[in-house]
């Protein structure tokens, strides 16, 4: 009984192996042609940028002489913009989150929501910006105001904060809702008192990358009919404001080069405000999560 | 129980009162005032019970409120545009001339073929290179290497679009232009590849995952049969993985028909209909920038017409969308 011809085993034997290992490299090369390709993006807007980027720079604001040319507006826009987003966003996301874990049958209603948010995800950004110029710019006539950008916002970035505060809602364990209700607290005050504060870590690492998907969109923004060159300050949520990403578009749109350098300094501030933010949520998510 | 409490304590405070009338008035008065107070302060919370559900069922209708909002816009202002310009015109005219003030024509197809041009670029370049870096990922990399890496790509996909396009009009078609001459500063290719790398870690990511949850005794056993790890890999766990794969590539896809400011950036506002992928073109999101951009006063055809091209851009990733669904649904494989 021979049912394994060992010869031709042999003989493929080699082509197999070689096969093998010629794969394995290829697809390590491939994966570090994509880290590779990051960092030569990091790379070139450092070397470009960094010459611009000084104090005056970042307190100066936007001027036709690029050596003047500061993001000072857009840098206080991106503030006042995370100011109507944060809480907004969380308000509504959470809201949603607590409904749809703990008070929602599981009925067609709630089916239909759960549905909604997760097609709400794949809407383009500029199909937002869309809704933002009809509703908020045109018919609640909030103009291109901060407040007109930040509630387009939410609306963009509610779908991150609902699935990531329902999976840290989702990952309380039964057994302190059980004991609570065990006490005499009531469905309310459980969520409020035992529910929430387990939930916070992961609904604010939720927040804290959502909104820095919020500060760095732009496409819904330009659609709003944002101003792309802004040399004065919001001082209420009805003025109008620039920020961050639209500066840089402004200047990308340049033909000179001195205003690539600029969109290059201007993106290392975005860059950088990204950064710290989430290294707060990674620290906020190591320090406080608890594992039950 | 409680029913019983309150009677006693009614009880105690009548056979006080009929003993003693005027001294204890004041005293029992006071308890019926606890009483009292304590009912306030349960109905209070008896209303916060009853109302908070009603509130958070409002917060999670805004999300719905938001879709509808979006259909309804796209659709009203989508029908004032086709008062303006006929539904045969906007689907089969070969040109896209919105500016002519005389012969103006609207026929979405050039701008539909910008956006497939920089959408099939992004995908040759995404797919083969975010497979790549999943079964890396899933099938070889050791645990360290997984950790290090994977935080890396998650940075790739959390860099704003703004700077991918930035890069691209910068960095890439300088050096495409250096490789093919004929290159135009504003083309198809340089916005398609940028999209590519934008989706490359979002590929690996979701393929990843779809790997991972492959479970190791099917890896064992091919391997246990003599088979090597490419094998494993290609033989195995790809096809068992299939369903999470493709729903991967269909989301990629759609993030790159729905990008914007790469292609508003590096692809140019030239809408048209030919093959070329060295000039320049304009995809319909990049139309939607132009126009919200310019100043196309409120109630002209060209205003409307971005509402047009924001349905059409949206039934695009919808139906994307949907099919990632559907796919995720019907053929994943049970473990």
């Amino acid at each position: 009984m021979n049912l394994i011809n060992h010869e031709s085993v042999v003989k493929r034997m080699k082509s197999r192996l070689s096969k093998n290992s010629f794969s394995k490299w290829t697809f390590f090369a491939l994966t570090m042609f994509v880290l590779l390709i990051l960092g030569v993006l990091l790379y070139r807007i450092f070397s470009q940028g960094l010459g611009y980027l000084d104090l005056q720079f970042l307190q100066s604001l936007p001027s036709r002489k690029p050596e003047n040319a500061g993001v000072y507006a857009a840098l206080i826009g991106t503030i006042w913009l995370m100011a109507v987003v944060a809480p907004v966003s969380l308000l509504l996301g959470v809201g949603t989150a607590i409904y749809l874990e703990e008070y929602a049958k599981d009925n067609m209603i709630t089916n239909f929501i759960k549905v909604n948010i997760s097609n709400l995800a794949g809407v383009p950004s500029i199909v937002f910006g869309l809704l933002g110029l009809t509703i908020f710019v045109r018919a609640f006539a909030l103009g291109t105001s901060v407040l007109a950008a930040g509630l387009t916002m939410s609306l963009l970035v509610l779908p991150v904060i609902i699935v990531a505060s329902q999976e840290a809602i989702r990952a309380v364990p039964n057994q302190l809702r059980e004991a609570s209700f065990g006490i005499g607290a009531t469905k309310w005050q459980t969520i409020v008192r035992i529910v929430l504060p387990a939930a916070i870590p992961g609904i604010l690492t939720g927040g804290i990358l959502a909104l820095s998907r919020a500060i760095g969109e732009t496409a819904p923004l330009v659609v709003l009919g944002m101003p792309l060159f802004l040399a004065f300050l919001p001082k209420t949520f009805l003025d109008s404001m620039t920020v961050l990403p639209l500066q840089i578009y402004n200047w990308t749109g340049r033909p000179q080069v001195e205003f690539h350098a600029l969109a290059a300094a201007g993106i290392i501030v975005l860059l950088v405000m990204l950064i710290i933010m989430n290294s707060i949520a990674v620290l906020i998510r190591n320090k406080f999560q608890k594992r039950y | 129980m409680r029913s019983a409490g309150k009677c006693a304590s009614h009880l105690v405070i009548g056979i006080k009162g009929g003993f003693k009338l005027d001294t204890q008035n004041t005293n029992s008065f006071s308890v019926q005032k606890m009483i009292e107070e304590k009912k306030k302060r349960k109905s209070a919370g008896g209303i916060t019970e009853k109302i908070m559900p009603y509130i958070l069922f409002l917060a999670a209708a805004v999300s719905v409120l938001t879709t509808i909002g979006i259909v309804l816009t796209l659709i009203f202002e989508t029908f004032l545009f086709f008062d303006a310009v006929s539904i045969k015109e906007f689907f089969t005219a070969k040109k896209w001339y919105p500016f002519s003030e005389t012969n103006g024509s609207f026929g979405i197809l050039p701008l539909v073929m910008g956006t497939l041009k920089v959408t099939v670029i992004a995908a040759i370049v995404a797919v083969p290179i975010g497979l790549a870096s999943a079964i890396y990922l899933s099938e070889y990399a050791s645990e360290p290497a997984r950790r290090i890496i994977k935080p890396i790509l998650e940075v790739l996909a959390g860099i704003p679009t703004i700077v991918y396009g930035f890069f691209a009009l910068t960095f890439v078609t300088p050096i495409l232009r250096e490789i093919i001459p004929s290159l135009e500063i504003f083309n198809a290719l340089s916005p398609g590849i940028v999209i590519g790398i934008m989706i490359t870690p979002m590929i690996a990511s979701l393929s990843e995952d779809a790997m991972t949850s492959v479970p190791n005794a099917m890896r064992e056993g091919a391997l246990a049969l003599g088979s090597t790890k490419f094998e494993v890999a290609i033989k195995v766990v790809l096809p068992a993985a299939i369903s999470g794969i493709i729903a991967s590539i269909v989301l990629g896809i759609s993030r790159a028909i729905g990008e914007t400011m790469i292609v508003a950036v590096a692809g140019g506002s030239t809408p048209n209909l030919e093959w070329n992928l060295t000039g320049s073109i304009q995809t319909m999101t990049a139309y939607i920038v132009q126009v919200s951009q310019g100043d196309a006063g409120y109630g002209t055809t060209i205003y409307y017409s971005i509402y047009a091209v924001g349905m059409t851009l949206f039934v695009f990733t919808l139906v994307m969308n949907l099919l990632a669904q559907y796919i995720t649904r019907r053929f994943r494989e049970e473990y």
